[in-house]
């Protein structure tokens, strides 16, 4: 059976993608595919305790949940990405720019 | 007592109505061409009454948890449901004569709030990680729509977009925390988790498990509570969003996050000791919160000072209220958590009433701009004496309620001998008050050449500003009962 570390190294790797691709990507839709890698980095890490220790499936259940949030997040999300692309032409964030100042 | 899922739900009746004035509401709104932009606010203004009637009616006096230790019920809990649904029916009365909001159809608008309510009564009482989790995002995700909701508006789209984008990583950082905690104590159930971290020796390498924990998880709550350094999207969020909106976000959503990032560290990450807690060694939590609530009064501020947009200016007004607010909660006393508690509750009043005033002039001026606040006193006296003791208030003038929430945190921080935060924090007083006098001095002692042309406030308006100026002046008279009920709430359930 493969050790819990190398899971707990994937979903820290995953995390730390997740985060990198937030702050570099400048299109909408790439930070929130970089929203998604953080949010399953959890899930891998909750699905993975549970099933290495004895404590029940809480872990797993709790995953389940977050990924239902996480595709009603994403509907949300894409529709104001939409509804700002009707008003800017762009997804580009850099273009959303109106509020600094 | 753990009650199972069907003896919960006679503890649960405010909840219930929420969610059925929710599905009204959308019925109405489908099904009622002529009639819903009436039917609609009543509807919605009789939920959330009712929901509060119930929440007086309920006994939270026992402690105990609902739903198999999903919720827990106790005074805790009543304080913040009864803000809450204040707060809610506060802001609808707000934003019914609201011109931002009369441009577009308002029946999602009715259904949202209610979502929301809904969401923050569930966030402040969670007991477990998967609820605290789910409530969190049913009051984000219904909170992005809200700003967004002028859809031919530049200004609150973008505010959406970056409100999401923060929020969703937040919350993801959050989650990521709950994980490792998960790992280190195999439970996620807060009392649980709390007796395995005492079971344990939080040494060496789960010290800075800990530590990770902690800083992940205070994302989560920072963003709800627009703490530094998690309070980028505020000032943007707050100019962008419509008005009424933005006084909502700027009370309800973050008494929640503070009601439950006091669940999570002193429910979660300390012991009960008597009349205070003390927090599970291996990591000195409580001066990380320490840092944030100085950074935020401080930064909130000092970047107050050269605001020239009332929403923007108010925006990091609230930030450094947030800064305040967290002086109560780090200091681990009965004291301090009430002192938070009291502080919360002026805050209600003076903040929604400083936002309502702002609402009311765009109504008619169509700006946020300071300089255009200019004669106000003689366009509109009402308004202009309003304004001026909602902003007395939040400086903390005394006769104004304002005062007291300053008094008691001062008084409990001192209690705890801590007096460079207090110092901090008074420092940070006497900053803020040079920005609130700012604006009173544009509206009263300047005049531009145009003769004043009297300004029309609706009847309803006038009414709702009266009933939030009662509380603040007259609120010191009788504090007896609030000071009662205050000290009454700060029981916490912890665990059997």
């Amino acid at each position: 059976m493969i050790e819990l570390k190398y899971f707990l190294l994937i979903s820290a790797c995953l995390f730390s993608l997740g985060v990198f691709g937030v702050l570099t990507r400048r299109n909408a839709v790439n930070v929130l595919m970089g929203v998604e890698l953080i949010l399953n980095s959890a899930n891998l890490n909750l699905v993975a305790f549970s099933r290495y220790s004895s404590t029940g499936i809480d872990g797993q259940m709790f995953a389940v949940f977050v990924i239902v949030v996480a595709a009603a997040e994403v509907a949300v999300a894409l529709a104001i990405v939409l509804t700002l692309y009707r008003v800017l032409n762009t997804v580009n964030l850099d273009r959303a720019d109106v509020l600094k100042r | 007592m753990n009650l199972g899922n069907l003896d919960s739900l006679t503890f649960f009746v405010p909840e219930l109505i929420l969610l059925g004035g929710i599905l009204l509401v959308v019925i109405s709104d489908i099904s009622l061409k002529g009639w819903r932009v009436r039917i609609n606010p009543l509807l919605t203004l009789a939920a959330l009454l009712l929901a509060l009637f119930y929440t007086l009616q309920t006994d939270h006096g026992s402690a105990m948890t609902l739903f198999e230790g999903m919720l827990a019920l106790d005074n805790f809990a009543l304080y913040f449901k009864v803000f809450l649904l204040v707060a809610g029916i506060l802001v609808l009365l707000g934003s019914l004569h609201s011109e931002e909001l009369a441009a577009v159809h308002q029946g999602e608008f009715h259904a949202l709030l209610l979502a929301v309510t809904l969401g923050m009564l569930l966030m402040a009482n969670s007991a477990h990680l998967v609820m605290l989790y789910l409530s969190l995002e049913l009051v984000s995700l219904t909170s992005y729509v809200m700003v967004g909701y002028l859809r031919s508006d530049r200004l609150s789209n973008e505010a959406s977009m970056k409100y999401i984008l923060f929020g969703a990583v937040s919350t993801g950082a959050m989650l990521y925390g709950f994980s490792l905690l998960y790992g280190m104590t195999g439970s996620l159930d807060l009392f649980a988790i709390r007796d395995a971290l005492l079971a344990q020796e939080v040494v060496g390498f789960n010290q800075v498990t800990l530590l990770l924990v902690v800083v992940l998880t205070t994302a989560g709550f920072g963003f709800k509570t627009a703490a530094v350094p998690f309070h980028f999207w505020c000032p943007d969020v707050y100019t962008g969003a419509p008005t009424p909106v933005t006084a909502f976000l700027s009370v309800a959503p973050k008494a929640a996050g503070f009601a439950i990032l006091v669940r999570f560290f002193l429910g979660g990450l300390s012991q009960p000791a008597g009349e205070q807690w003390e927090f599970i060694s291996g990591i000195d939590w409580p001066l990380v919160l320490i840092a944030v609530s100085v950074m935020t009064m401080t930064l909130g501020n000092v970047a107050a000072l050269t605001q020239n947009n009332l929403k923007r200016m108010l925006a990091y007004s609230s930030i450094a209220h947030a800064g305040y607010i967290l002086m109560g909660a780090v200091l681990l006393t009965g004291a301090g958590l009430k002192a938070m508690l009291v502080y919360l509750f002026v805050y209600l009043f003076m903040n929604l009433g400083a936002f309502f005033v702002v609402t009311v002039i765009f109504n008619s001026e169509k700006t946020f701009e300071l300089q255009d606040y200019n004669g106000m006193f003689r366009r509109s006296p009402f308004l202009a004496v309003a304004m001026s003791i909602f902003l007395l208030s939040l400086i903390g003038i005394p006769p104004f309620a304002g005062f007291m929430g300053k008094l008691y945190i001062f008084g409990a921080v001192i209690d705890q001998g801590l007096y460079w935060f207090a110092v901090v924090g008074a420092l940070n007083a006497a900053v803020a008050a040079f920005y609130y006098m700012r604006i009173m001095k544009h509206m009263i002692l300047e005049n531009d050449d145009r003769p004043p042309t009297p300004l029309r406030i609706s009847t309803l308006n006038r009414a709702l500003l009266v009933l939030l100026l009662v509380p603040n002046v007259l609120l010191i008279v009788f504090w007896a009962p609030i000071d009662r009920w205050t000290a009454n709430s700060i029981t916490l359930f912890g665990g059997l």
